[in-house]
């Protein structure tokens, strides 16, 4: 047994604690980052076993080159009339961000998240599933409920918590729920939706279903503990899941190095877990569209669950409350070396003659006339604040399936309140 | 008692396809206090099933399959081992009807043993129902009897927001009188040991009065019902002793006709005293019936410690504690 004098001659111990490589000011140069050829990785089979996709982990898959190719074993070979659909989408949920972020600037509502550069992780994804698998988001996903069809005018409304709103004002904005899209009730707790997709994708296979979960989060959020017990019970079960880790490098102001990024990727994680992995540029929607297809193919065979990392970058700040140049270089959304998805898929469209310049700015007028046509609609059921809300007792109601006496009791409170506060 | 929730569980397994059993060694081996023993055999095993070792985890997985349309049982082998899954719990299933505008909902039973006087120290006897009667969307039922075990986990099971059952370990065999140096009965003979056959329910929010009386009202639940009914028999006080059955949703009519027939009241619950449910029920009987009161509403609880294993019936709101309460309250 060591005593404490024998230790005098060692060296101390260190901490360390990571550090994003450029801080507001720095030159950014994101040479250090190893981004393969598209087209160079391997396309194993849907149902190989899990440890086969470890060199995937580390790799990064590719579709789309430098010229708006497609190569290699993972173009997923789309009509021209998907890709478009693609490509509309994603510009859709652009638009409709730029409109909602300007709606919370001029005090229409109290808060709004884009997912500007992350586009391609959410919109074709979903295209890659069919439309009843259950899809559990984090917040940034709104690209999948737009994929789906969900009417703008319903996502303005929740954003507006006004008397249209089908959540009835009870949420923050974008925390958005359709039962009818498959699309989960967004939880302000980061994390929590990972164990529910496993939940959801086992009774799918109890009850001998064909349905499968699909899940989002974070590359921050990893690190919670739902996390661990998800891919735990996902690999046990066998689940018929697809866990999608969006990599945009930021946490709010922590670097993904704070969620364990500087010694691993987070694809690499599955194999731990006797789950597959696959690590592709997040950036590329038809990359994207595969790996999502592989993955769902996988666990639409019973050959079990998938982990995938889309490796991309968060192009804006978290949110309106936010001012990321306090803590990274403006530089870095520029020099960003996996470029624009939307930019990337116009580009490969009009290469393949599909697609033209004109083509592209007529529909991005359109659909900028479109979200502004729904957002005024909306806004006839008011905005924030304006009066135009649920009535009293609906913030009673749905606690539990029927009202206790102490909420009928507080409900009769609140709407006294009301009376005196704002008389008729 | 174990018994009796084997066969609430076993009649909903067989009445409803819906419902799910899942929980760490509940499967093969039939879980460590035997309430889901010969479950699996008889039902299957992706009805009921084992899990791996994750609190969180068992309460998440439980979530998500209501959102599908199941009807899940978990079982938390001890409630002091409940922490790892309160978030699953308080942010997710007790708010998911509310923030979806009840698109979706969490129809789960979340079964765990719980109370002290078994020797378990610290973490084998904890008494954490104040922790859910405080969140709102959960419901909260804590039985004193086979006889209510059945027909409120049947209820529990059926009723389609979340539910957190707790069931007093110390009971499971027998009722426990609180006199610990004396042998423990089983249940054969007790009149809440009367167990139909078959499918009954008992409605949640439904108190039962144990022994109609004029002198006093004391309000328990779980095992502290019989310890309760042990001191006011041997003391001669003509105590109504109501058993709430259901903390959440409580029910208040059964309390407040109560205590203004008695004008007094007695609290008495196992868990620590400082922000118990306890300090609730005091406050609901003072705001409601306060002119009746003859004398200050008088707490007998656990002490605000850890559960301690050696001083175990020091520890534990016994004969003594209540006896003194009790002559407090005549005396005023």
């Amino acid at each position: 047994m060591t005593k404490g004098e024998d230790r005098k001659n060692r060296p101390g111990l260190s901490l360390h604690v990571p550090e994003p490589k450029f801080r507001p000011g720095d030159k950014v140069d994101f040479t250090h980052l190893a981004i393969p050829e598209a087209g160079d990785q391997p396309r194993p089979d849907e149902s190989c076993a899990a440890s086969e996709t470890f060199p995937l982990c580390t790799d990064l898959v590719r579709v789309l080159d430098d010229e708006g190719k497609a190569c290699g074993p993972w173009d997923p070979r789309l009509s021209p009339d998907r890709v478009r659909a693609i490509l509309r989408d994603m510009a859709l949920v652009r638009a409709f961000d730029e409109r909602m972020y300007r709606g919370q600037r001029q005090g229409k509502t109290s808060f709004y998240m884009k997912s500007t550069g992350e586009e391609a992780t959410s919109v074709a994804a979903a295209h890659a599933l069919a439309s009843d698998d259950m899809v559990f988001p984090s917040y940034r996903q709104q690209g999948v409920l737009i994929a789906r069809g969900y009417p703008l005018i319903e996502m303005v409304n929740q954003i507006y918590s006004n008397r249209g709103d089908k959540l009835k004002g009870r949420q923050l904005p974008i925390m958005y729920s359709s039962r009818d899209h498959s699309f989960f009730s967004i939880s302000g707790n980061l994390a929590t939706q990972l164990p529910q997709a496993v939940g959801w994708a086992m009774a799918s296979a109890i009850r001998h279903d064909s349905r499968i979960a699909a899940t989002w989060i974070g590359e921050g959020s990893t690190a919670e503990g739902d996390f661990h017990s998800a891919l735990t019970f996902a690999t046990v079960y066998n689940a018929p899941v697809v866990f999608n880790i969006v990599n945009n490098q930021w946490a709010i102001s922590s670097f993904s190095g704070f969620a364990g990024a500087e010694r691993t990727t987070f694809a690499a994680r599955a194999i731990g877990y006797g789950v597959a992995g696959l690590r592709v540029d997040g950036n590329d929607p038809l990359a994207v569209y595969a790996a999502q297809r592989w993955a769902a193919d996988r666990a639409r065979s019973n050959a079990g669950p998938t982990l995938i990392e889309f490796f991309t970058y968060r192009a804006e700040g978290h949110s309106t409350s936010d001012d990321p140049s306090a803590y990274r270089s403006a530089q870095e959304r520029e020099e960003w070396p996996l470029g624009d998805p939307i930019m990337r898929l116009k580009n490969h469209l009009i290469a393949l003659g599909e697609w033209t310049e004109e083509q592209h700015a007529e529909m991005d007028r359109e659909l900028a006339e479109r979200v502004k046509a729904a957002t005024k609609e909306a806004e006839e059921n008011g905005i924030l604040g304006h009066g135009l809300h649920h009535p009293f007792h609906t913030m009673f109601e749905d606690v539990f399936e029927k009202l206790p006496w102490n909420l009928e009791e507080q409900s009769e409170q609140a709407i006294r309140e009301r009376n005196i506060k704002w008389p008729e | 008692m174990i018994e009796a929730i084997n066969d609430a569980l076993d009649i909903m397994l067989e009445r409803d396809p819906d419902v799910i059993l899942l929980g760490e060694d509940i499967g093969y081996f039939g879980g460590v206090f035997r309430a889901t023993a010969g479950l699996q055999q008889k039902h299957g095993k992706t009805r009921v099933f084992d899990t791996p070792i994750s609190e969180g985890g068992i309460i998440g997985v439980a979530v998500g399959m209501g959102a599908y349309g199941l009807r899940p049982v978990p079982e938390i082998q001890f409630a002091d081992y409940i922490y790892p899954g309160l978030d699953q719990l308080i942010s997710e299933a007790a708010r998911l009807r509310y923030r979806s505008a009840g698109e979706f909902i969490a129809p789960m039973t979340v079964r765990s043993p719980f109370g002290g006087g078994i020797f378990g120290g610290q973490t084998h006897s904890q008494s954490p129902e104040a922790l859910f009667t405080h969140v709102s969307g959960l419901k909260t039922v804590v039985p004193s009897t086979p006889h209510d075990a059945k027909g409120l986990l049947i209820s529990a099971i059926e009723d389609n927001d979340p539910v957190i059952f707790f069931e007093p370990k110390r009971i499971y065999n027998g009722p426990f009188d609180g006199y610990y140096d004396k042998p423990t009965k089983p249940w054969k003979g007790h009149p809440g040991a009367r167990v139909p056959e078959g499918y009954y329910s008992i409605p949640l929010g439904k108190a039962h009065t144990v022994r109609s009386g004029s002198a006093m009202t004391v309000l328990a639940y779980g095992t502290m019902v019989h310890v309760a009914e042990a001191v006011c028999r041997d003391k001669g006080v003509d105590a109504e002793i109501i058993d709430l059955r259901t903390l959440v949703p409580l029910d208040i009519e059964a309390v407040e006709n109560s205590v203004e027939k008695t004008g007094r009241c007695l609290v008495v619950h196992e868990a620590t005293r400082t922000s118990g449910f306890g300090a609730e029920l005091a406050a609901l009987v003072q705001e409601r019936c306060f002119y009746h009161l003859e004398a200050p509403v008088e707490r007998v609880t656990g002490f605000d410690t850890p559960y301690p294993h050696s001083l175990e019936w020091a520890y534990f709101p016994g004969p003594i504690r209540i006896g003194e309460a009790i002559d407090r309250l005549m005396e005023a």
